[in-house]
């Protein structure tokens, strides 16, 4: 790999552009291929497609075996709700080498010192969620109960690209919450995108086994086109 | 540094002067530890970063890193049941992975 491909690769990476670089095996000829970018040619849209999967792997171009390498940003994971969850959620995300942010106009659950290191946000949840930026990439959980809250979070998490979006609640917080949004006109089949009663079925009682099932679940999302 | 920054690891490693390679698992079939697209880095003075299966091959891949910093050739190696190798360095846990190993910089 050649240094300038190397740096080009790094620096995407730090600026959370989605890159990936792609390798001709028989001589080490390579690409860098800028996945924002439309493609040029069959090779770029390989490397797109790729990306679109999140799956590095072997591709055939002009009769050669060539390698994809797909950098994607890391998952980002929006919590609505500084709440006690949010605590070992955040962390473990953290651990996951995910990018996290706690949204909570209550300035005395969203702060420093309850939330070392991890990203703060006091606005209302909908325009903390615009300021944040939600991608393909993002999972938004909502951890609140209160729907002043959770429910502008939920609304603008369905407008939105997120590959995941959950809501804490028992099947009875959340039928009244899916209630309220199709009031608000959203469909059965937007409404079908929030997983709640939220996280997997694992018997979870503490906040740090709630947000294992939570990650878990979101990981099961993530992956769920592999193999 | 961390496993999940092998690339700028390379990086820092190229930054003070030291050779690097770098290893991609670019092929895997059946219960391989690490998917295609996984990398280890490896320097001149046998630091290494990454991984690109369990632990089992790590050492054969970073022997041959040494060669490959040298030449500046490129190489696909096989791991698995079915290489002579598997004798030496084989996957415990049966499956199969190609890796190319190139230099950096």
């Amino acid at each position: 790999m050649k240094l300038e491909s190397l740096k080009a690769l790094t620096a995407a990476r730090a600026a959370g552009r989605e890159i990936a670089i792609a390798t001709r095996l028989a001589t080490g000829e390579e690409r860098v291929i800028d996945l924002t970018r439309p493609p040029g040619d069959d090779l770029d849209a390989l490397a797109v497609r790729a990306a679109a999967r999140d799956e590095s792997g072997p591709a055939e171009f002009q009769g050669e075996s060539w390698f994809i390498n797909v950098f994607n940003p890391p998952v980002a994971l929006v919590i609505v709700g500084a709440v006690h969850i949010a605590q070992p959620l955040s962390r473990m995300a953290a651990a996951l080498g995910w990018r996290v942010s706690v949204i909570d106009p209550r300035t005395a659950f969203a702060s420093e010192a309850r939330f070392p290191g991890v990203t703060l946000s006091h606005a209302w949840p909908d325009e903390a969620l615009a300021e944040i930026g939600v991608t393909g990439r993002t999972a938004v959980v909502t951890l609140t109960h209160d729907p002043k809250l959770d429910d502008p979070a939920l609304q603008e998490a369905l407008r939105s690209r997120a590959f995941y979006v959950g809501a804490l609640g028992s099947r009875k917080t959340h039928a009244a919450r899916l209630a309220r949004l199709a009031a608000a006109g959203f469909s059965d089949e937007a409404v079908s995108r929030i997983r709640g009663p939220v996280g997997l079925a694992i018997n979870a009682r503490s906040p740090g086994e709630i947000a294992v099932s939570i990650l878990a679940q979101i990981v099961e999302t993530l992956r769920a086109g592999a193999r | 540094m961390d496993d999940d920054h092998v690339l700028e690891q390379a990086e820092a490693w190229l930054a003070q002067g030291r050779k690097v390679a770098l290893a991609t698992v670019v092929k895997t079939w059946g219960s391989a530890p690490r998917p295609a697209g996984s990398q280890l880095a490896i320097n001149d003075q046998g630091a290494f970063v990454g991984s690109v299966s369990g632990g089992c091959i790590e050492g054969a891949v970073a022997a041959e890193a040494q060669q490959i910093m040298a030449s500046g050739e490129v190489v696909t190696l096989s791991f698995g049941v079915s290489n002579e190798q598997a004798w030496e360095v084989g996957l415990a846990c049966g499956g199969q992975i190609e890796v190319f190993v190139e230099r950096v910089g």
